[in-house]
């Protein structure tokens, strides 16, 4: 008997050094849990925090009127905006005010959500989005028109004149005439 | 009776909030409040406005007013002045005040719209701030279905100023400023009830230079300014205090700015210079800053051209250029901190040996340097001198051409209150009665141009005219071409016992004559005549001597380059249409070996000089403005721009390559903070200071007339097209229109429009009669035409002729 051995039990001896290959056997009859990412992706929670997104009504018109109210509340300073004024001649959004610089910054974006709880006008909101990764820190900070929802059918690229109400109004208290070929809300989950 | 006791007596008892309180008589109830640290909401109360009482916000409960009897209801505490014995409860203690702010604040809030969050106010918002504080976090009103009265978002009341009614709250601030304080009652609060709004008069605009401190003090969103509309939240922007760089008030301004640029200024509180209230010019007119012909590096010319260069290499072409350029002369600017100004007034003395500096780029005589070295410099509320305070307090003041609305805001609004409020008695030498005139109560003395001196002269036998020592004579830099009169005023103060003030138009006039920017004066007042003035000078600087004669001043700098007397000229912030003969200024820059140009934008001079360097602007240096009280104005750095050197330190470079190659000494300092130690550390002159000669016998010789030629009068109006103005549409869209004063009698001679021919050009415009003026004088603005009256049409005071010219 080798000095190892010694002293120890029979199921010392013999089972123990099985019983660990039972899991493996046990495990080839489970389901996989493994991802396949990036070949495959595979969708996240519906409540995901992922990359922002600034909606738009549903002419095409912006919602985002530049109050800076996401900046105030974001906890790690990563948004910039400026403000402007809507005229006549040249219209981004329903109202006087419109959001002329809208700048996300990845780089320091916590994705906590606070900044679309602030929203007032439902701007913006977060999607599913999580690729959130480059090579060079220049192209993580994302401009009002990487940021800008797509244009769906129905939407006209802004400016251009309120479409859907006499006023802002119309927009803020949805009694506007909804465009037939325009989903109703084209916001994405938050 | 000593005044420890008659301030006690004045002094009345009460009690608030089961605190008791000694305040003077006559204080308000919501100010007592304070000094027991009780802040009561308010709106409508402004401690420099009168009490109106308007919004209501501040009720408090008044168990005792004194008389043993209580108050039926809560009472505005803003309107209430205090009473021995009586007993104020606020929302502090009481429970009734507190219910009746609640019920107020409701009240305000069920039509001011709720967004907040495009407005320009929101974040530093009196309403917002007091409905969380004082108000209910629910609205009955819109809870029951109410809805809101709108009004379609907001007007113009004038191109600078807009109004949103739906956010107004009718606490009457506005129109109580427009009326009590800047005297333009163009707005005023029209219809009745929920519809109740502040209107204008349709056919007036309200045309005002101090329409900004509306938008300042108004505790809602509902005014406010096209230039800053929503251009930033009040928590993007980070605060620095300055000074106002426009005019010689020094008044105090509030500079804000989001990464590196400013982005609105506000006026500042200082109750000793301009109380809370600045003029639209200090307000708005800051984006000259950031135009595109803003310099930004040095450039030498080479070859014909100008060329980017290095500091040091401009610096080294510079020297050596004005060392082969033989004598030099030197033209500040009035624009100039006094640091900045004592090095310019150092590095000609020091640098180039020579008295030829002279910061007045404007029409200017002999007497006036003589006058200013004899009557102004060192002249402060120390020794003499008036203040805001005097002149708020005096019993009578006069001016002499000078025109206070126009070249000075903040002692036209001083003037303004000081004959509101005291009925002090005011008079002012000019060719007719303008308009600032009948708002601060005054009264003419017609004088035509280039005889005042007369005039002032004869006040003395004008038994209407009373001046003794609690008067004040202000004077215009624009008497320096009027022959005698600076002289006459001296003597008017010296007989009367009158406080005597010269009042500039730029902000560094006061300081270049205090360090010394002039051919007759050393820095803090030394005589260049007096030896041993000079020796204290030159030990101060550590130097061996320093020159002895006068030098030239700047007519007779451009004169003596053109006649290749100087060889170099440095020119600092010169605009060519503003000095005394513009063409000859030109041809002086084109005739000279040398020129350097420290500028902050390509101007005329830069643009022929042989090297320029770009200086920092008031937002990128410390320094300090002297107001025409002699007071010193200091303000910090806005920006750290390392980039952006001040006049001193580029001085300070150009002077040791001087001395590298054996001409002069270096200034001794680099700088800012190193000029401002030179310059307190070499004092003011404690010496004999040099008296006003008496000017020669006929003095009388400018007087125009015969041949159909009338005298021309001018100054410059506040909003005009002056450089400093640049970028800024809506400020200039407020400005007044360019108009031509003339009599009736000529008005009838001559159809809508008039020509003016002088010996310099042409200028129409339309004509106003003015009734108060003499029939051989006409008044045409300096600067809201063309290139300027100087460049287009004549010297101020000689005569041009008159022919109508319809269109």
């Amino acid at each position: 008997m080798s000095p190892e051995q010694e002293g120890k039990t029979l199921k010392e001896q013999l089972w123990d050094p099985v019983a660990g290959f039972g899991v493996t056997f046990r495990t080839m009859f489970k389901k996989v849990v493994t991802e396949q990412y990036p070949f495959q992706k595979e969708p996240t929670a519906p409540r995901f925090h992922g990359r922002h997104q600034l909606n738009r009504w549903p002419d095409g018109l912006e919602k985002c009127i530049g109050c800076e109210l996401c900046a105030w509340a974001c906890p790690a300073d990563a948004i910039y905006v400026e403000g402007a004024e809507n005229t006549d001649a040249e219209r981004f959004s329903p109202g006087e005010r419109y959001g002329r610089v809208y700048q996300i910054n990845y780089l320091r974006c916590i994705l906590c959500g606070l900044c679309i709880e602030a929203c007032p006008t439902r701007a913006l909101t977060m999607t599913n989005e999580y690729e959130l990764a480059d090579d060079n820190r220049a192209d993580l900070i994302y401009e009002r028109q990487d940021l800008l929802a797509p244009l769906l059918p129905g939407m006209e690229q802004p400016p251009h004149p309120m479409r859907l109400g006499d006023d802002e109004g119309d927009y803020y208290r949805g009694t506007f005439k909804s465009p037939s070929s325009a989903p109703d809300s084209q916001e994405a989950t938050s | 009776m000593t005044s420890a006791e008659i301030e006690k007596t004045d002094l009345v008892t009460l009690t608030i909030d089961g605190v008791q309180i000694s305040v003077p008589a006559g204080t308000l109830v919501i100010r007592a409040a304070e000094q027991i640290g009780v802040q009561v909401p308010r709106f409508c109360d402004h401690p420099l406005l009168d009490p109106v009482g308007a919004c209501r916000q501040c009720l408090v409960d008044v168990p005792d007013a004194g008389n043993g009897r209580p108050m039926p209801k809560p009472q505005a505490s803003c309107t209430i002045p205090v009473a021995e014995g009586m007993v104020v409860n606020t929302q502090a203690t009481s429970q009734v005040a507190d219910k009746a702010q609640h019920g107020i604040m409701e009240f305000l809030l069920i039509n001011h719209p709720l967004d907040c969050p495009m407005c320009d106010k929101g974040g530093e918002c009196p309403l917002q701030n007091q409905a969380m504080s004082n108000g209910y976090g629910e609205s009955r009103f819109s809870a029951s279905g109410g809805v809101k009265r709108t009004f379609p978002k907001p007007i113009n009341i004038s191109a600078q100023i807009l109004l949103d009614r739906e956010r107004c709250i009718l606490c009457a601030r506005c129109t109580r400023f427009s009326e009590q304080i800047a005297g333009d009652p163009f707005i005023e609060m029209v219809e009745r009830g929920a519809l109740q709004q502040v209107g204008i008069y349709e056919k007036e605009p309200f045309e005002s230079y101090f329409s900004g401190n509306t938008i300042q003090i108004c505790p809602v969103g509902a005014l406010t300014s096209a230039d800053y509309r929503f251009r930033s939240r009040p928590y993007d922007l980070v605060s620095t205090p300055s000074i106002a760089e426009h005019d010689a008030c020094g008044a105090a301004v509030r500079v804000d700015h989001r990464r590196g640029r400013v982005m609105r200024r506000l006026s500042g509180d200082d109750p000793d210079v301009n109380e809370e209230w600045i003029t639209d010019k200090d307000r708005f007119a800051f984006w000259y800053l950031f135009g595109d012909d803003r310099l930004s590096y040095p450039q030498i010319r080479e070859d014909g051209e100008l060329r980017p260069a290095s500091w040091p290499e401009a610096f080294a072409v510079a020297a050596r250029g004005l060392a082969d350029a033989g004598a030099v002369g030197v033209l500040p600017g009035g624009r100039l901190t006094a640091e900045d100004a004592f090095a310019y007034s150092t590095f000609a003395r020091v640098a180039l040996g020579t008295n030829d500096v002279d910061f007045r780029a404007r029409p200017h005589s002999q007497e006036e340097a003589d006058f200013l070295a004899a009557e102004v410099v060192l002249r402060t509320d120390d020794n003499g001198g008036p203040t805001y305070a005097d002149l708020e307090a005096a019993n009578s003041v006069i001016l002499v051409g000078l025109e206070p609305e126009d070249e000075a805001g903040s002692i036209f609004l001083r003037l303004r209150k000081a004959n509101s409020k005291r009925r002090t008695r005011i008079w002012s030498v000019a060719p007719y009665a303008t308009n600032g005139l009948h708002k601060m109560g005054g009264t003419l003395i017609p004088a035509r141009p280039g005889a005042e001196a007369s005039v002032v002269n004869g006040l003395t036998h004008d038994t209407d005219v009373e001046l003794d020592s609690a008067s004040v004579i202000l004077v215009g830099e624009r008497m320096a071409t009027s022959p005698g009169a600076l002289t006459a005023v001296a003597r008017l103060a010296r007989t009367s016992g009158a406080k005597l003030a010269w009042v500039p138009r730029r902000a560094g006039d006061r300081g270049a004559v205090e360090t010394g920017c002039l051919p007759n004066l050393l820095p803090g007042g030394r005589p260049v005549t007096d030896a041993s003035a000079r020796v204290d000078a030159a030990t101060a600087w550590g130097v061996a001597g320093l020159p002895d004669r006068p030098g030239r001043d700047a007519d007779a700098i451009i004169a003596a380059v053109g006649s290749g007397d100087l060889g170099g000229l440095v020119v600092g912030g010169v605009d060519p249409d503003d000095t005394a003969d513009p063409a000859a200024f030109r041809a002086a820059l084109d005739a000279a070996k040398f020129v350097v140009a420290l500028e902050l934008r390509q101007t005329d001079v830069t643009r022929v000089a042989d090297v320029v360097f770009p200086v920092a602007p008031v937002t990128d240096k410390p320094g300090t403005f002297v107001n025409w009280e002699g007071r010193a104005r200091e303000f910090p750095a806005v920006f750290v721009n390392p980039n952006a050197l001040p006049d001193a330190r580029v001085l300070a470079g150009v002077a040791e390559e001087l001395s590298a190659l054996g001409q002069g000494a270096a200034l001794g300092f680099r700088t800012s903070g190193e000029a401002h130690a030179r310059m307190v550390e070499m004092g003011p002159w404690d010496g004999e200071r040099t008296s006003l000669p008496e000017p020669a016998a006929s003095s009388s010789s400018a007087v125009v007339g015969g041949d159909g030629e009338v005298a021309l009068a001018t100054w410059k109006l506040l909003l005009d097209n002056g450089t400093m103005q640049d970028g800024e549409k809506y400020l200039r869209a407020t400005a007044r229109t360019p108009v031509c004063r003339v009599s009736a009698a000529v008005a009838q001679t001559l159809g809508a429009m008039v020509t003016l021919e002088g010996d310099r050009g042409s200028v129409t415009l339309p004509v106003e009669v003015t009734d108060d003026l003499a029939d051989d004088v006409v008044w045409v603005p300096a600067n809201s035409t063309g290139n300027g009256v100087l460049a287009d049409l004549a010297s101020p005071g000689s005569g041009v002729r008159l022919k109508g010219a319809d269109q």
